[in-house]
């Protein structure tokens, strides 16, 4: 009972924030609302027990990866007039994508899978089964090739970031801290006679 | 569940929040008077010492003067982030103390087990930490952009790169942590710790313990590194901010010193565990309390001690010093942890193993 209303809460506030991502005018409105989109599909994650999920999806996507977005977002400079001005060009092949999809959601809605009685209850697990450590164990042993590949991916890719962004001027003077904490008094300061 | 038991669910949900809230909201504003008073006594004055005795009453004299200031909102601004900004870095600020243990407890010998004293105690619950906290961003970057000014914008792209660098190293910080208690649990991790002084990860973690509490500093803009806010820099990103509004930021900069300060006790000083097991009868919120507002001291202690660092010495300090320093720590105790010999070591500091 109370995890239906939580989990119509969550449904529903996901489904009413990924509509304001679409429709809100200004796209910094858009980024706030796909944040709370995110929050709630980890709201969501929560009530299947998928507790390690909820708490990675709101560390990934709205604490690192969501900034990046509002970065971006806030350094363009959009020409809303622009914007608006294929709207017509486009409309036919989106509409034409919206009404298909209308009919395949009402279609699977009404197929019989959805129904109350065909839905797989599971019983929720205890305390004490812990599915971080699950999480770890077959990540690290079953899937140890794919998840290495994967490091390995992302350290070619970020090795390859720091590799296009680095500039080094050989005229700019740079600091030695080492130096700067090194020195003493002798070496700056001397007495003068008058 | 009928709606009566779910209402009365509600309600005990409700008292718990309150009990953590209304303290915290409370703490927060002696705080502001213990910095006054503390940094006061450093730099041999008096502080605040008129309003009630003591000066006691400057909080609220304080709390009420901003609340009946104007609340100024620019018109060129943003109304709606404008607004919402310091509610976005209240809230995560607050949501945190949800998985924060403040101790164990029988009520009195009428539960036969111990329960621990947390809203929910949460198997995830150090990430959670990092997670909640790692939002406070969102309103910094709200409260700079929606301005529409560019002082603003600079001073929260100036905080935003800052707490986005320490977040790093405060990471990995914690994961020699994970890697000793074996949990992201956090009464897990207290319990791991059990045992007196020796046992407790400041030694074999002390690197990490300073690591991880100059980190805290730095996300919550504090004095050495408070260069976000700070007046000469022309109050970073909140400038256009007036009245009870400019009052929430620092609201929700001080829950975080204290969340920072609270989980520093939970993480590396033993939590709730007394020094020595023999002064054990003391109640563990007593010692838990007393370290939180021990590290509360050293962070006013720092405000009135060290200079403000320049822009590119606390990025140096993020990236060149700090993280090479974690990731060195965390290879440290993954040999000590797999090593034969060496194992019987940190052994020790892993009862659970």
């Amino acid at each position: 009972m109370l995890e239906t209303v939580f989990f119509d809460l969550f449904a529903g506030l996901s489904v009413i924030a990924g509509m304001g991502v679409v429709l809100a005018r200004n796209t910094m409105h858009s980024v706030m609302f796909l944040i709370f989109c995110f929050f709630n599909a980890a709201g969501l994650f929560f009530m299947l027990d998928a507790e390690f999920l909820g708490v990675i999806m709101i560390l990934i996507y709205v604490g690192a990866v969501m900034v990046l977005f509002t970065f971006v977002v806030m350094m363009l400079e959009i020409n809303t007039a622009r914007l608006r001005e294929g709207f017509l060009q486009y409309l036919p092949v989106g509409g034409l994508i919206a009404i298909v999809l209308m009919i395949e959601f009402i279609g699977a809605a009404s197929s019989g899978v959805f129904t109350s009685g065909a839905m797989a209850t599971a019983e929720h697990l205890p305390q004490q089964v812990n599915n971080t450590v699950e999480i770890g164990q077959i990540l690290y042993t079953k899937y140890l090739l794919g998840f290495e590949i994967a490091a390995i991916v992302l350290l070619v890719a970020l090795v390859g970031a720091v590799v296009l962004t680095l500039r080094t001027r050989k005229d700019a003077k740079y600091q030695k801290i080492a130096a700067q904490v090194n020195v003493r008094k002798e070496d700056r300061m001397r007495k003068v006679r008058m | 569940m009928s709606g009566w038991d779910m209402a009365a669910q509600a309600g005990i949900w409700a008292l718990e929040i309150l009990a953590i809230a209304v303290p915290v909201a409370l703490s927060v504003a002696y705080i502001t008077y213990f910095e006054r008073r503390v940094i006061g006594w450093v730099q041999v004055r008096k502080g605040c010492n008129r309003v009630g005795w003591a000066g006691l009453l400057q909080p609220l004299a304080d709390g009420l003067k901003l609340v009946l200031k104007e609340t100024i909102i620019p018109t060129t601004s943003n109304k709606y982030l404008f607004i919402a900004a310091p509610i976005i870095s209240l809230v995560p600020a607050l949501v945190a103390f949800a998985v924060v243990p403040f101790g164990e407890t029988t009520l009195f010998g009428l539960w036969d087990v111990m329960h621990v004293m947390s809203i929910s105690n949460l198997n995830v619950g150090l990430l959670y930490i990092m997670a909640i906290s790692s939002l406070s961003i969102y309103g910094i970057l709200m409260a700079g952009w929606s301005s529409n000014s560019k002082y603003p914008f600079i001073g929260a792209m100036r905080a935003t790169c800052q707490m986005i660098s320490y977040e790093i190293s405060m990471g990995f910080g914690l994961v020699t942590v994970m890697m000793l208690a074996g949990s992201l649990n956090l009464s897990d991790i207290v319990h791991a710790q059990q045992g007196g002084l020796l046992h407790w990860y400041m030694i074999p973690l002390f690197p990490m313990l300073i690591v991880y509490f100059i980190s805290g500093c730095a996300e919550t803009a504090r004095t050495p590194f408070d260069l976000v806010e700070t007046e000469e820099l022309v109050s970073g990103y909140y400038t256009e901010y007036s009245g009870m509004w400019f009052a929430t930021f620092s609201l929700a900069e001080y829950a975080a010193m204290i969340l920072i300060s609270l989980m520093t006790s939970i993480l590396f000083l033993g939590g709730w565990y007394a020094p020595i097991p023999a002064l054990d009868f003391i109640p563990g919120t007593v010692w838990l309390l007393g370290k939180t507002a021990f590290l509360i001291f050293v962070f006013i202690w720092f405000r009135a001690t060290f200079p403000r660092y320049r822009y590119d010495q606390m990025m140096r300090l993020g990236w060149k010093v700090f993280l090479p320093w974690t990731l060195a720590w965390i290879a440290v105790v993954g040999i000590f942890i797999y090593t034969p010999g060496l194992d019987s070591i940190i052994n020790f500091w892993m009862p659970w193993r």
